[in-house]
């Protein structure tokens, strides 16, 4: 659309990447004349803010010059040679796969700067908070931005660090287990990965993931792996990435960092970080090991129905009256069932699967991410984000109390649930359809087992999206919620127990008895301002799923060839 | 060295042997600097002490500078007049690299020595001599290439060191630690000079080339002496570096010798038990690899593995513990060093893999150190020393809060210490080549438990000063007082001052040569994570 040359799109590839890190580096720094602001909290948020900003413009520029004639192909190619020693190279570069994923990113890193800006995350200062950001911003985008095996690692690996921080020093009650489960579960994964990551580039001779795709494509001279080198990076890898994305079994960490996480935190978390494993599994383990996926892909297809319906057995539980659930646990448990779809589209090796499955991811992030964003803002404004002290009796009653919020609160469960019409209907559908037929070689038998198993998790988790759509936003406006005797559950722990004396705490359990706030000020300007492209996205993908898949499709194809569903 | 040399003269009589000074200039201007460090301590007065410290950093630096002339190419000097390639002294890169390290670990732990000699009292010229003398036999070491040398060489490294270690009278730890180390080595280089003799009995030379030729001898009744020689000489170097099961020593030492000393020993004594290492296994007894390669192998998965967990177990509370923790986590550091030469054993090219030990040994000395000086910097202000001193530091000091989360994190691997995250990856890519998977497995395991006593020390720096403030100075209020009172805010300042009545709520500024130690490692190793190729080219050289 935007006439633009390869040079600058490589540059302003390299800029998406570079800059965060450059700005993190920058936040660190005092402001300079001129641009201190009303104070030094302020001045170095709106710093946050214009970086992002900056980010996003770039990525959508690059989203504008990207040449939608041939998504397949590599563009805004920037190849040098870095680490000689270990065949190490800086190729950076986007296809129909990545942009999406890209723009995601900085979309959403931007609306957290901004949610930031206007209502900062308690905790220590702000500098600090901005750095994580924005490292953590510039390693999501290498990490959809880079085509060597080495460094996609460090790319995966860089946004650790802030996110254990992020978690660990902004976060809410429990932070501090819940940020060394994160970052032990992570590394444990990763390092795993790294020995098979570095397993498929020595036998290969090469990291670089567009050599290593062209060698499996046909007409090449065979694989580039024997068989047994497969089935290890399979393995490996996949290991690395599936406890990412998260599958189960492996997800317990999820829904402790996210209880413990700030907003920015949770939705950077679902939105983003978790695209990073199923993109992983896409990007490398697809053309890279044709034959190990081949061979692992029911038991992934296996993992990932249970997955779909654990999350929304426990989703169901948690939204259950009595049962002290969390609305960030209940999301973040959701995120398990979602991300489930699409491990499922992956595992079924059609191209049906896999762009349902980039499709759930990118709806997934979309949709997952408006949820947090809602639901802090629902604690800013009550305090607790337990259902049970939320509900009361008869319902929290949003839509009476404040309707705009309410209506968003509805807008995005429903949307999560895969109503038609809305982004998280595709990805689901595409998944599911993927399974119903799945590649040759693939027992059809079982795989028609996993979609029944799978529709049948898109019921439980309507079922619980409903649920909460009631007891959240229906009910009796006047009526002040009783005390619910709180200590039974153990998210119910009590929210000061490890935070510090200076922290505001949320109502403690002496305030349990009196009721949530009566009068609750309705969506506010910033809020409107940060919610409003994830709403639009949302009604946009799904009226309009052909500007996704248009993109992805031809890519996929390139990924899996040979396959002609 | 003169032994054999003599030993030529006496062969060939006729024939003077010319010395290629240019070519050992680096250990010899180390020696000199010692020598004459030693006679200007005579004449100096008291006052003027403190002069001493400079001097050596500058002679240190001026043997570094002796390396640059010799970068253009091999020389070799004290060669057998009758085979001219057969040497005792060669300058090849290898040489080079382990000098640079030697040097540049020796000149770091000088800096941090001068505020230390002062703080602590350490006799000025004593010590001085001894850093200078042992920093010149570590540089010998790399360059010798017959096993008197080395063994000479190894000496003059290890007995100053065991001087520096006791240095400090009076303290009881000290004497101990001291002890400790120099029972430990003697016994190393008593069961080393068995293997040299019996390797020597077997094979009539001590030149390693020559050595490796005559292995395993034409007489098959030789062959039971020559394998208990090599056993007995890589026992003897696996004592030096440290390896289990002869690491026992190393965290009492270090506990109990002046903190700089400690990071001496924790680089410069480690990379002069690994250059011996390599050369005794990739150039004197390549026939055996099939032996030392799986030895080797079990040694490095052991070492590591006790190094980590004992550091993962250490309370962060405990006295010391910031030493000690450093001290387990170099014995675990040591298990990685070895992974290389394990997979030297079994690779094709085995000068390849030990390309990888020396970059990662390159790396660990440059963040090591400055994980070290960060620790001499609290050590002033808490006697005690504990981890638990840490937290809050980045309220204090920031910069030297930023360095040594830079430098922990290097020494993990995790971004943004990308370089010690590459460094791990070309160690990991010898055991991989060599077809040690189980070796990478156990290495991966490590990498994890040591992320996780890295970590929980990187995560105390960030921590407000404040959250556990109170109780904990109600215990050791001396110790803890200022170190707590500088970040907190205005509540926790007047609780200390009321525990304690006298200490002020003002950072302690961090001394020069400190700062500079901290800079100077800072800069390298964010350098080198911008350009992980300066280092690790020799990951990927020939270096022997």
């Amino acid at each position: 659309m935007l006439p633009l040359n390869d040079t600058a799109m490589a540059l302003l590839l390299a800029a998406v990447v570079v800059l965060p890190l450059l700005g993190a580096a920058a936040a660190l720094l005092p402001a300079p004349p001129g641009l201190r602001g009303s104070g030094p909290e302020q001045a170095v948020l709106r710093h946050g803010v214009t970086v992002t900003g900056v980010v996003l413009v770039a990525a959508l520029l690059l989203a504008l010059g990207f040449d939608h004639d041939h998504p397949a192909t590599v563009q805004a190619e920037t190849d040098v040679s870095w680490v000689p020693a270990l065949d190490i190279r800086i190729h950076l570069g986007i296809d129909g796969i990545s942009l999406p994923l890209l723009v995601l990113t900085a979309l959403l890193t931007f609306l957290c700067a901004l949610h930031s800006y206007f209502r900062m995350p308690e905790g220590p200062s702000a500098k600090g908070f901005v750095a994580l950001l924005l490292v953590l911003e510039a390693g999501t985008l290498a990490t959809f931005a880079v085509l060597d095996l080495m460094l996609f690692f460090l790319a995966f690996e860089t946004v650790l660090i802030p996110m254990y921080f992020l978690i660990a020093r902004w976060g809410g009650a429990r932070r501090g287990p819940a940020a060394w489960k994160f970052i032990l579960y992570t590394l444990l994964g990763s390092v795993v990965m790294l020995l098979g990551l570095l397993l498929v580039g020595l036998e290969a001779g090469t990291f670089d993931m567009v050599t290593l795709t062209t060698d499996n494509a046909p007409g090449a001279d065979g694989p580039a792996l024997g068989h047994t080198a497969q089935l290890l990076a399979v393995l490996s890898i996949g290991l690395g990435l599936a406890v990412k994305t998260p599958m189960w079994p492996l997800h317990s960490w999820l829904p402790d960092a996210h209880t413990a996480a700030p907003t920015v935190g949770s939705v950077l978390l679902a939105g983003v970080l978790l695209k990073m494993g199923t993109y992983g599994f896409v990007r490398i383990l697809l053309p890279v090991a044709p034959d190990g996926m081949r061979t692992f892909a029911p038991y992934l297809a296996a993992l990932a129905v249970a997955g779909i319906v654990y999350g929304s057995l426990v989703c169901l539980a948690l939204a259950r009256r009595g049962a002290g659930g969390d609305l960030k646990r209940l999301i973040a448990y959701s995120s398990v069932g979602h991300m489930g779809f699409v491990l499922l589209g992956i595992a079924t090796l059609t191209r049906t699967g896999v762009n349902g499955a980039l499709f759930a991811n990118v709806a997934h992030g979309l949709i997952t991410g408006l949820l947090f964003f809602l639901v802090g803002a629902l604690k800013d404004r009550t305090g607790t984000t337990d259902l049970d002290r939320l509900a009361g009796r008869t319902g929290a009653a949003l839509y009476g109390r404040v309707p705009r919020f309410g209506g968003l609160l509805a807008f995005a469960a429903v949307a999560s649930l895969g109503l038609p019409g809305l982004a998280g209907f595709w990805g689901e559908l595409l998944a599911l359809l993927g399974a119903f037929h799945p590649a040759d070689g693939l027992s059809r038998p079982a795989y028609l087992v996993f979609t029944a198993v799978g529709a049948f998790g898109t019921l439980l988790t309507a079922a619980y999206l409903l649920v909460v759509v009631r007891r959240v936003c229906m009910g009796d406006p006047d009526e002040r919620p009783a005390a619910i005797p709180v200590g039974e559950g153990e998210e119910n722990a009590s929210p000061g127990a490890n935070a510090s004396p200076a922290r505001a705490e949320p109502p403690s359990r002496t305030a349990d008895a009196s009721p949530v706030p009566v009068a609750l000020p309705d969506v506010r300007g910033h809020e409107f301002a940060a919610w409003t492209p994830l709403v639009v996205l949302t009604v946009l993908a799904g009226l309009w799923p052909a500007a996704l898949l248009g993109l992805t499709d031809p890519a996929v194809q390139d990924l899996l060839p040979g396959v002609t569903r | 060295m003169t032994a054999t040399v003599a030993a030529d003269v006496v062969q060939s009589a006729d024939v003077v042997q010319s010395v290629d000074w240019l070519a050992i200039a680096p250990p010899v201007v180390a020696a000199v600097a010692g020598l004459a460090v030693l006679v200007l301590d005579l004449f100096l007065p008291e006052a003027r002490k403190h002069l001493l410290g400079p001097v050596s950093c500058a002679g240190l630096a001026l043997a570094g500078l002796a390396l640059l002339p010799l970068l253009d190419g091999d020389r070799s000097t004290f060669c057998l007049t009758a085979e001219p390639d057969v040497c005792s002294y060669v300058a090849d890169p290898f040489t080079l690299a382990v000098q640079l390290l030697v040097l540049g670990g020796a000149f770091v732990a000088a800096l941090l020595s001068t505020a230390s000699v002062r703080d602590e009292r350490l006799p000025a010229g004593e010590f001085w001599f001894l850093l200078l003398s042992s920093a010149a036999g570590a540089a010998l070491l790399p360059a010798s290439r017959d096993l008197a040398t080395l063994v000479v060489a190894l000496e003059v490294a290890s007995l100053p060191a065991f001087a520096l270690v006791g240095l400090r009278r009076g303290d009881r730890l000290s004497s101990e630690a001291a002890l400790k180390f120099f029972l430990s080595s003697v016994t190393a280089t008593a069961v080393m000079l068995l293997g040299v003799s019996f390797v020597y009995a077997a094979t009539g030379s001590l030149h390693l080339t020559t050595v490796a030729d005559a292995l395993p001898g034409e007489d098959a009744r030789l062959e039971t002496v020559a394998m208990t020689g090599v056993v007995l000489t890589l026992v003897g170097f696996a004592f030096k570096t440290a390896a289990a099961p002869f690491h026992f020593w190393v965290p009492d030492t270090y506990v109990g010798a002046p903190l700089p000393v400690a990071a001496y020993l924790s680089v410069v004594g480690k990379a002069v038990g690994f250059s011996g290492l390599i050369l005794v296994t990739v150039v004197a007894f390549p026939r055996y690899d099939h032996v030392w390669g799986p030895a080797l192998a079990v040694l490095a998965a052991l070492t590591m593995t006790v190094g980590n967990v004992a550091a993962l177990r250490q309370d962060t509370g405990r006295a010391h513990g910031a030493v000690r923790l450093l001290a387990w986590s170099s014995v675990g550091q040591a298990g990685y060093l070895l992974v290389p030469l394990a997979a030297a054993g079994g690779a094709d090219s085995p000068t390849e893999a030990i390309g990888a030990t020396v970059a990662y040994a390159l790396v660990y000395a440059v963040v090591n150190l400055g994980a070290f000086a960060v620790a001499a910097h609290v050590r002033t202000r808490s006697a005690a020393h504990r981890v638990d001193d840490y937290r809050g530091l980045y309220a204090r000091h920031p910069l030297a809060a930023l360095a040594l989360g830079f430098f922990l994190l290097c020494l993990a691997g995790l971004p943004p210490g990308v370089i010690g995250l590459f460094a791990k990856v070309a160690v990991f890519r010898t055991a991989v080549d060599a077809g040690l998977g189980w070796l990478a497995v156990v290495m991966a395991v490590n990498v994890v438990i040591a992320l996780f006593y890295y970590l929980r020390w990187t995560a105390l720096l960030f921590l407000p000063a404040e959250e556990a403030a109170p109780a904990r100075v109600a215990r050791s209020a001396p110790a803890r007082a200022d170190a707590d009172s500088a970040a907190a805010g205005v509540r926790t300042a007047t609780a200390v001052r009321t525990v304690d009545g006298v200490r002020t709520a003002r950072p302690v500024r961090i001394s020069a040569p400190v700062t500079a130690a901290v800079a100077l490692t800072g800069v390298l190793a964010v350098a080198l994570s911008g350009a992980p190729q300066l280092v690790l080219r020799f990951a990927s050289t020939t270096l022997l």
